[in-house]
């Protein structure tokens, strides 16, 4: 397999294990705790607490482990859904044409021009009292799947002329085992590939959307951390440690997930090979 | 008659397109913030009511309920009862009709953090930073960020190498956290810019040279942490659309000819704009949004931070109109980018109908 020789991507897989390791193993080894003050506020950091403490003197290192599991979990949690919605919605009006595509093409496309941004905040401002991390990625999931339906499409209407589906066809199969026999197969990686820009945009919008103060009230999350990091004067106090860590994670994670995603484009798209 | 003017046809056919599209957005706005159970003066009342007695409470209540068009008023202005004396709600749809109309006739309803203030007041002072700062780094942006993707693809070597990773890793950041950073590095640890607001306190806006150089002092940071990220993006998205291009076999046969290293990128640059263009009516929504929250953090006073202010205040109206508006504008920008196409694609002229 090329993938395993390129570079890019190795170093891109590896930064995002090392995330999803941290995430899952370093709460066994260390004493996760968001709720007990173990210091004074924003105490910079030393041998002890090796990320200092927040505003209300809690350890940074647990609010930085716990608010990486919650952002992974809403990133896989709105990539999948995205994904599953934009490539059910992506395939079937590809392979099909005619008024379905016209109806599910303007329905994307409405979603597209109106900003994820808008519909974000008009949702979670109505719901006050129950913004669960689940239902953010859930919001999430549902605001972001238009550009894999739109990629997803493309691709699908282009295999929608190959020989083997008009077989599939004269042989009496059904518009769902066309589908998910001649169709998704050959989409697998391209559709692998969505789901990781999903999931790096599902992490970039659950920080955004807790920067802004609608995030999720049961949790900690990367964004919440920028959030409190913002509201209580981190910035004016010099406080760095209360909002960089956090930020340098939700980049990474991001920026491994980009690599991952282009270095697999080099790979499966022979046009961008040198 | 219109099949002579494709163009033409191309731009109705957009403007037609885009006015169902607002229409679905004004409804979306509509309809969002009532979905959940807790109404507005529910939770409104629950801050407010608390240190009120039943009845003022109750009165206080009612004069929300007026002012948010939730309950029936009859020709005087005073409340409709029923029978037990409690005021008669207002159907969801008569609200939709009576939203519809007066957004028509350009009332957003009043704020309630700044009462008796308009939403259309406070939206028309925040407006023009918003414009002022978006669209500029908007433009600049997507302009240098292709000229630098094209560069990257054409040249390769040493330069794709730096500027590809550096691009990758800057359209990584998200724009809040890139806006955080430039705040702390220069305006807190090295102090040159000016770290919030979008002109200094002690000045009252005004036509002076005075109020214009520090609204353009407190610009950079704001500037720089929304353009050199989208900048980054668009460079990444031009790299692979320009190294598609110089496979094709007009590239080969210009350089096969001996044309000039410019001109051939030249003709590059202009084929690979086209779907880059197309590109940018896509990510304009993202942008903004991103673009709204660089405002918050910098506290600049244009509609993101009225939209965070109204967030942290529970003040509908105003997040209602913020949104309405952000959308338009979206739009707006959408629709010129289109016509923009329409007037640059061939494939427009030919009357095939662009994309």
């Amino acid at each position: 397999m090329n993938l395993l020789k390129t570079p890019a991507f190795i170093i891109g897989i590896g930064l995002f294990l090392v995330t999803i390791f941290i995430a899952l193993f370093f709460p066994m080894i260390f004493d996760i705790n968001t709720n007990l003050r173990v210091g004074g506020p924003y105490m910079p950091p030393s041998g002890k607490h090796i990320f200092g403490t927040d505003h209300m003197g809690i350890d940074m290192l647990s609010l930085l482990v716990k608010g990486l599991r919650s952002s992974l979990y809403v990133g896989f949690l709105a990539g999948i859904i995205a994904t599953i919605t934009g490539t059910f919605l992506g395939v079937y009006a590809g392979f099909k044409g005619g008024v379905v595509d016209d109806i599910i093409n303007m329905v994307t496309n409405l979603f597209i021009v109106i900003p994820q941004f808008v519909v974000l905040i008009l949702v979670s401002s109505s719901m006050e009292e129950g913004r669960s991390l689940s239902l953010i990625a859930l919001l999430i999931g549902l605001t972001t799947w238009t550009w894999s339906a739109r990629a997803v499409r493309a691709q699908a209407s282009s295999l929608k002329s190959r020989d083997h589906i008009s077989l599939a066809k004269v042989n009496g199969a059904g518009t769902f085992k066309i589908v998910s026999m001649h169709i998704l197969p050959y989409l697998l990686s391209y559709v692998f590939m969505v789901f990781i820009m999903q999931t790096a945009s599902g992490i970039l919008s659950e920080a955004a959307i807790s920067m802004i103060g609608l995030g999720p009230f049961d949790t900690v999350s990367l964004g919440t951390i920028l959030n409190q990091a913002m509201r209580n004067e981190a910035l004016t106090d010099g406080a760095w440690w209360a909002f960089i860590p956090a930020m340098v994670l939700v980049t990474i994670i991001a920026f491994a997930l980009y690599v991952i995603n282009t270095s697999m484009e080099g790979v499966f798209n022979p046009r961008l090979r040198k | 008659m219109l099949k002579r003017y494709p163009t033409l046809k191309y731009i109705l056919s957009r403007a037609v397109w885009y006015f169902i599209t607002f229409l679905a957005a004004v409804t979306i706005n509509f309809f969002l913030p009532r979905l959940g159970t807790s109404n507005p003066v529910d939770i409104i009342m629950a801050r407010v009511g608390a240190g009120l007695d039943t009845e003022a409470a109750k009165e206080k209540e009612e004069s929300y309920l007026k002012e948010f068009g939730l309950v029936e008023v009859d020709k005087s202005g005073s409340i409709i009862r029923d029978a037990s004396g409690k005021p008669v709600r207002t159907s969801k749809l008569k609200q939709f009709i009576n939203y519809i109309s007066m957004s028509m006739r350009g009332d957003l309803g009043t704020s309630f953090l700044n009462y008796p203030k308009k939403v259309t007041e406070i939206i028309s002072d925040a407006l023009p930073w918003t414009l002022a700062l978006q669209i500029p780094t908007i433009i600049f942006g997507w302009i240098i960020g292709n000229v630098l993707g094209a560069l990257a693809a054409y040249r390769r070597g040493i330069f794709d190498k730096v500027l590809f990773p550096a691009a990758l890793l800057s359209s990584a950041i998200p724009f809040f956290a890139f806006g955080m950073i430039l705040v702390f590095l220069f305006g807190i640890v090295w102090p040159i810019f000016p770290a919030i607001g979008g002109y200094a306190g002690d000045i009252i806006p005004s036509f002076s040279w005075k109020f214009f150089s520090s609204a353009l002092y407190h610009y950079v940071l704001p500037f720089l942490s929304i353009f050199l990220i989208s900048a980054g993006g668009q460079a990444i998205g031009m790299r692979s659309m320009s190294i598609y291009e110089l496979g094709t076999d007009y590239i080969k046969y210009a350089k096969w000819l001996g044309m000039k290293e410019n001109k051939i990128l030249f003709y590059m640059f202009r084929n690979a704009m086209l779907p880059q263009l197309t590109g940018l009516a896509l990510t304009l929504g993202t942008m903004v949004g991103g673009a709204l929250i660089t405002e918050m953090i910098f506290s600049y006073p244009g509609l993101g931070m009225a939209v965070l202010t109204a967030i942290q205040g529970n003040d509908y109206p105003l997040i209602q109109g913020c949104t309405l508006l952000i959308t338009i504008c979206v739009l707006i920008a959408n629709f010129t980018v289109d016509i923009l196409i329409g007037f640059l694609d061939p494939r427009v002229k030919a009357g095939l109908g662009g994309k």
